[in-house]
């Protein structure tokens, strides 16, 4: 184990694998570009120049840093320990997705691209990704599951509203994972002039990498935070995992800490079990290759993706980051989960003690932070990513509780 | 490699013809009418055979083989259920390769190393993985090397003089030129552009080239056919296929399947070549 703590913080390795997960599964016409990015990206980290741009951008337009706020209602609701909130809801856009894109769109113009593409499910790394195309005044593709766009009108029109085609995808489900695939398809088909930015820590190398390293200025932000106001290490850290691009961001800057523990939560769905209504990839499904790395997926026998289901739109994609899936498989993160109807709950609770309404995607969190702060105990404290606000979730909470709004 | 290939290969030298490469997706429209259109193919005029089998996720693939593989998936097709297509067709036909295609998940639930030996069992002579990757390949060509299965490994638009060696190393059966930066059947090919790339290849490997991505009728094919040794057509039988499944006649698919090959295979066999084809690098 020793040995691992080592090397945590240098994975992925050279061939973009953490352990046995990730790695580089494309079509060979987009070998080169993964190459080039690779490239690309380790000037841009070596660049202070770059630093700079980005870190003025996350300051003034983000308004980073995002506070670290004590829940001092939502603790004594559970009577152990203190729980705080990483307040990245706050960001510009409401969610903890504007980092990458910031980060992703900066390195694009680096590399002299002029065309933006994008996936989305709920449309938060849509918006998101629109957000800094009209900012940087780069034309921007945002690629979306037919059923997505039904289910989630308001983001289209926030998308729309800042100049970004949404480019319906009907093919396979018509859901986030074809809207993936689509988006790929785009990329090997406009090779020369468009940059991908793609929105969680999956995809080939050095997509995890990236994506990772542009979120962990929230867990870096979170950690020298809480040593300011507790005077040391919170006990533990928590996240919801989609894909898990706003846990790497907290975790990550823990890893080499040992004595923080390290949990996220996954959708539940309506329960982990063989009818496979949950988006629980690590905790209901098995190794496999999807959209460029080896990681866990919900699927069938014959390596068939199944859809997943989460009422959390955010969270519904049948994979994870693989970087979650070899910290779990070397025991550093625990993963839990949490039911639609754990999240509903949470999501209410949270409202009525803080104030505060989460995205349902953070509510997974929210459901789980109880357990761990029983558990832990009086004197402890622990960190929850409140990744992104609720009020995009509204209507799905209103239909959830049988209210109807107008 | 395997022995059916290479020597397919070489009967195609040795009469100066390019070879047309079918592709068909397993179990599509099912696995009857599938097991009929495999069959018409050789007599049709088709050298060897790609079967696609199918995945929920074909990121490199354009509409038509995008709707083929779900046609195949709700008719209960797997690769499992490829296999076991290839292994009723081999009982008629034991000279025609067959060319196994598709993506990196299905391959990895079954194991590489059962899968190569179930891939020789049925008599697959070859594999193309579109998502994995000269950088990721090396187990899976291990354990194919051990059944004599050739790993096809693929060159693009994209792939410049540096990245040329790393694909040809460790290549085998022949090199797939992927024609158009793309997915299958979407851009038409630009045969003079395709043309200059095979001879780049060829420059730099013994093996056969064969063109594909972007061919969809008799012209494209006879000039690529003038310089590759091989042609490969997927969207334009597919949508074949798609049509007799329309029009609520399946039945009618094999044949019509057959009329098209027939069509793009005249167009291959009968381009005129330059002599010395195979003589590119002594």
């Amino acid at each position: 184990m020793p040995d691992d703590l080592r090397t945590w913080r240098n994975l992925p390795d050279e061939n973009g694998r953490f352990g046995e997960f990730g790695g580089r599964y494309v079509a060979e016409t987009l070998m080169p570009l993964v190459h080039d990015l690779e490239r690309a990206y380790r000037e841009a980290k070596a660049s202070n120049e770059f630093r700079a741009e980005l870190d003025a951008f996350l300051r003034d337009y983000v308004g980073r840093p995002s506070p670290l706020y004590f829940a001092e209602r939502l603790t004594a609701h559970y009577g152990g320990a203190k729980i705080y909130f990483k307040r990245e809801e706050l960001n510009h856009t409401g969610a903890h997705k504007i980092n990458n894109c910031l980060g992703q769109i900066l390195l694009a113009m680096r590399m002299g691209k002029t065309r933006i593409i994008a996936e989305t499910g709920a449309g938060q790394h849509g918006v998101a990704t629109a957000t800094v195309c009209a900012r940087f005044g780069l034309p921007c593709t945002v690629f979306m599951g037919a059923v997505d766009i039904e289910r989630q009108k308001p983001n289209v029109f926030r998308m729309r509203l800042l100049g970004a085609e949404v480019r319906p995808v009907t093919s396979g489900a018509a859901t986030l994972k074809d809207a993936m695939n689509e988006a790929l398809r785009d990329w090997v088909t406009n090779v020369e002039n468009t940059f991908y930015i793609i929105g969680t820590v999956a995809g080939p190398h050095p997509y995890p990498e990236l994506v990772r390293d542009f979120q962990s200025v929230i867990g870096h932000e979170a950690r020298a935070q809480h040593i300011e106001k507790e005077g040391k290490l919170p006990d533990a850290v928590i996240a919801c995992v989609g894909g898990g691009s706003n846990a790497i961001g907290l975790f990550h800057p823990f890893l080499q800490d040992e004595s923080v523990a390290i949990y996220g939560v996954e959708a539940a769905g309506r329960g982990i079990d063989d009818r496979f209504e949950h988006s629980a990839a690590i905790g209901g499904g098995r190794p496999g290759v999807l959209h460029g790395n080896r990681t866990y997926l919900l699927q069938n026998e014959d390596g068939q993706i199944l859809e997943g289901h989460s009422i959390s739109a955010g969270l519904d994609y049948p994979g994870v980051g693989p970087e979650h899936a070899y910290l779990h498989s070397i025991g550093r993160a625990t993963y839990l989960s949490a039911t639609d109807d754990e999240a509903l709950a949470a999501f209410q609770l949270c409202g009525q003690l803080e104030g505060i309404l989460p995205a349902l995607e953070s509510a997974h969190a929210l459901a789980r932070v109880g357990d761990v702060a029983k558990q832990l105990g009086a004197g402890k404290s622990i960190i929850l990513n409140l990744s992104g606000r609720g009020d995009k979730d509204i209507f799905t909470v209103a239909d959830a509780l049988g209210t109807t709004l107008a | 490699m395997s022995e059916r290939l290479a020597a397919r290969f070489a009967a195609l030298r040795a009469q100066n013809r390019a070879a047309l490469i079918a592709y068909v997706m397993a179990d599509d429209p099912n696995p009857d009418v599938s097991l009929d259109i495999l069959r018409a193919l050789p007599q049709a005029g088709a050298d060897i055979i790609e079967l696609g089998f199918p995945f929920t996720d074909p990121m490199a693939d354009g509409p038509s083989i995008q709707r083929a593989g779900l046609r195949s998936l709700k008719a209960g097709g797997s690769l499992k259920r490829t296999l076991a297509l290839l292994a009723k067709f081999r009982e008629e036909d034991q000279a025609t390769p067959v060319i196994l295609m598709g993506y990196a998940n299905p391959i990895e639930q079954m194991g590489y190393a059962d899968f190569a030996a179930a891939a020789k069992f049925a008599g697959a002579d070859g594999l193309i993985a579109v998502d994995i990757p000269p950088e990721e390949d090396s187990p899976l060509r291990a354990a194919l090397q051990n059944e004599n299965i050739a790993l096809i490994r693929m060159a693009t638009p994209t792939t410049d003089a540096a990245r040329l060696p790393k694909i040809l190393e460790g290549a085998s059966g022949f090199v797939y030129y992927v024609s158009v930066t793309g997915v299958t059947g979407a851009k038409a090919i630009g045969p003079a552009a395709a043309r200059e790339a095979v001879q780049r290849i060829k420059r730099a490997t013994d093996l056969p080239v064969a063109v594909g991505f972007g061919v969809r009728d008799a012209e494209s094919a006879r000039a690529i056919a003038e310089v590759a040794d091989a042609v490969v057509v997927g969207s334009a039988f597919v949508d074949e296929i798609a049509k007799a499944v329309d029009a609520d006649r399946i039945q009618d698919a094999p044949q019509n399947v057959a009329h098209k090959v027939k069509l793009l295979a005249d167009a291959v066999h009968g381009a005129a070549r330059t002599a010395q084809q195979e003589s590119a690098r002594a």
